[in-house]
């Protein structure tokens, strides 16, 4: 197993720029994803950690050695394929010895190393069926199988689940995360889906048209998101922005959000222009007394919480309370915001304004 | 079962489509089974009008096809019985074999260079339909543009350049020349074909292939080519047949050690004519390869092997 270093690495398709400089470090053991809009370089990335794309520019590290340039039989990682890749003239078992063949293993050993496998995966009994009758989840077994016959120093995976199911993604999701548990193999991720990132990754890369907007715990980039991208793209429903004109100096606590003295964490910086405030849904909370009050416009039950959309002063706003709570649409309502958890943002750059809350997270982000 | 279905077909409909299947097989057919059975008939039954379909079956037109006859004098008939089955064939018209005919050379030759012309279109078409399908080649569009331009005429129409080119550098009746000429022919027709093939195959299972530990080459030749057998073998098909039938060029540039079989065959001339029965039977052998090479691969042709394997 391994820990992979990526360096200022770049990549251009002729005047395309797909990666800008990008660096970020995974550590061994750990469940890495890749997470971003679609065609904002992470598969892009991915290719180029595995070797099916050559970087234009930087370096790879995989546990300390140079790898940017070879090619990817020399690399030993493993690539899961989001349309699974199986080769479709072989069977099951054929699609999983090929890469032990291709290292030359006897043929005895191959044998036990696929029992060992397909024990693993509960793919036993269909060894010699042909790929092509297979289920989207045996597929996907077998695909996964293909990548851990070899104990390669890491697995690349390409959006795996993508192909599958709703219903059945939610259980491969589950299926994956406890392999990697057990197998504790350093993977890096690819996906564009939020929630499977959060709910799966150890440590999540946010990139943004060729950018890393962001880099961490899930925990830290949905709580302290680094850009407003970043607020924007993690959590459903995402994070509010307030928009508001005003200035703000160093160990300031507290912002004039139209005519409203709101509570922030500490600004350890000065800002004035354009901002926003941004708050989480879940931060928000409705009330009778207050003095910064929206229109309720819609409600929607989702069970144990419903999600309250408002009119304020500074653009639409949505919160996520109890359900237990009644809110009527047209009633106006006082809001009140759980000050510890705001960010601000500049809103020319997009960058958030750094804080008590976001210290730590933005010195090494 | 309900008695409607959307996918399948009504037990009538199924029935009226057979039967127009059948019936156009035995339409195209007729042609070809009046060849076969030509070729077993006697020259007076060939010639006689109304034809005749029923008729005593002989072998005197293969006979005739693979052998050299000559008019004896009785008295050389009565000290020579014949001793062979084919021998007392070519008796009842007073002639004795002389040796074999060049049907069997001229056959072989059909064979060399039929398949061998074939052999390389296929083998240089792959490699160049793969680098076409793969790689960023300059000026990619312009040269597939260029190699199908030999196809927009005519072969036969630079037949007089080729035959002066032909002579100039000694190609001329040589099995090297015909084919290389007739994979100049094909191998345009090869590349395209063969290209759209290779384009079909995701290239996520050589990229699969790499991240196993295989190198390009390896992974071209274990998981792109027999994925390409179908179309390899449809477009071998392709070059064999016109290879095969090619009759201009072959009149024109081959007279002896190259001639191929279909400048042969007309010239088989037999007893105060022109020996049907045995241009039938020369015609019938003639079919034969092609037809078992295209049985041989008929697994390949019907059959999707990339079906399934990846979801679109």
């Amino acid at each position: 197993m391994a820990k992979i270093e990526i360096k200022n690495i770049r990549k251009d398709f002729g005047d395309f720029n797909a990666v800008e400089k990008s660096s970020f470090t995974i550590e061994d053991g750990e469940f890495f994803m890749l997470l971003g809009p679609s065609g904002c370089g992470k598969t892009t990335t991915l290719r180029m950690i595995a070797g099916l794309e050559l970087p234009t520019s930087g370096e790879i590290y995989l546990d300390g050695e140079e790898i940017s340039q070879q090619p990817p039989s020399k690399r030993d990682i493993a690539f899961v394929f989001q349309m699974f890749a199986l080769y479709p003239h072989l069977n099951v078992r054929k699609n999983l010895s090929y890469p032990l063949v291709s290292q030359g293993m006897p043929r005895s050993q191959v044998k036990a190393k696929i029992e060992e496998v397909s024990g693993i995966l509960g793919i036993k009994d269909i060894l010699n069926r042909p790929v092509g009758g297979l289920s989207g989840g045996d597929r996907q077994r077998v695909a996964l199988g293909r990548a851990i016959v070899r104990d390669p120093k890491a697995f690349m995976m390409d959006e795996p689940l993508g192909a599958l199911d709703a219903e059945f993604r939610e259980h491969m999701s589950e299926e994956l995360r406890a392999l990697h548990d057990r197998m504790n193999a350093t993977t890096v991720y690819v996906t564009h889906d939020q929630l499977e990132a959060m709910q799966m990754g150890d440590k999540i890369v946010v990139m943004n048209n060729a950018v890393v907007e962001q880099f961490g715990t899930p925990q830290q980039i949905y709580d302290t998101p680094a850009t407003m991208f970043v607020a924007d793209f993690i959590g459903s429903p995402s994070m509010n922005f307030l928009r508001f004109e005003g200035a703000l100096e160093n160990g300031a606590t507290r912002v004039d959000l139209n005519g409203q003295m709101l509570a922030v964490p500490k600004q350890l910086q000065g800002a004035s222009g354009k901002l926003v405030f941004g708050v989480r849904p879940e931060h928000v909370s409705l009330s009778e007394n207050g003095d910064y009050r929206g229109k309720v416009l819609t409600t929607e039950y989702l069970g144990t919480t419903q999600i309250i959309t408002l009119d304020t002063p500074n653009g639409e706003l949505k919160a996520r309370i109890d359900s237990a709570q009644t809110a009527t649409v047209g009633e106006n309502v006082a809001l009140n915001f759980e000050a510890p958890k705001i960010t601000l943002f500049d809103e020319t750059t997009g960058l958030a304004l750094r804080s008590s809350l976001n210290r730590e997270v933005l010195a090494h982000g | 079962m309900s008695s409607f279905s959307v996918t399948e077909p009504s037990a009538r409909s199924k029935w009226f489509a057979g039967t127009l299947v059948i019936l156009y097989a035995l339409i195209t057919m007729v042609p070809l089974a009046w060849i076969m059975l030509t070729g077993f008939k006697s020259p007076s039954d060939a010639i006689s009008y109304p034809p005749k379909i029923v008729f005593e079956p002989t072998l005197e037109g293969y006979v005739n096809l693979f052998t050299t006859r000559t008019r004896q004098t009785p008295e050389f008939l009565a000290a020579n019985p014949p001793e062979k089955w084919y021998e007392e064939i070519v008796r009842e018209y007073d002639m004795v074999i002389a040796g074999p005919s060049k049907f069997g050379e001229r056959f072989l030759n059909s064979v060399i260079i039929g398949f061998g012309s074939t052999f390389l279109s296929i083998f240089l078409g792959t490699l160049a339909a793969y680098a076409f399908s793969r790689f960023k080649i300059p000026l990619a569009d312009d040269l597939l543009f260029f190699i199908l331009s030999t196809r927009m005429m005519p072969p036969i129409a630079v037949a007089i350049p080729i035959f002066l080119m032909y002579r100039q550098l000694g190609l001329s009746d040589t099995h090297l020349g015909m084919i290389l000429l007739y994979t100049g022919v094909n191998i345009s027709l090869a590349v395209w074909l063969l290209k759209g093939f290779i384009d079909e195959i995701p290239l996520e299972y050589e990229e699969a292939a790499l991240i196993d530990g295989y190198t390009r080459f390896q992974a071209f030749y274990k998981v792109v080519l027999p994925q390409a057998a179908t179309g390899i073998a449809s477009t071998a098909i392709f070059c064999l047949i016109f290879a095969w039938n090619e009759y201009a060029f072959a009149v024109l540039l081959t007279s002896g050690t190259a001639q191929t079989a279909p400048p042969f065959i007309p010239t088989i001339i037999g007893v105060g004519g022109l020996d049907w029965p045995a241009v039938a039977a020369g015609a019938t052998i003639f079919l034969l390869p092609v037809m078992i090479f295209t049985i041989l691969l008929r697994k390949h042709l019907l059959r999707g092997i990339t079906f399934g394997a990846v979801r679109k």
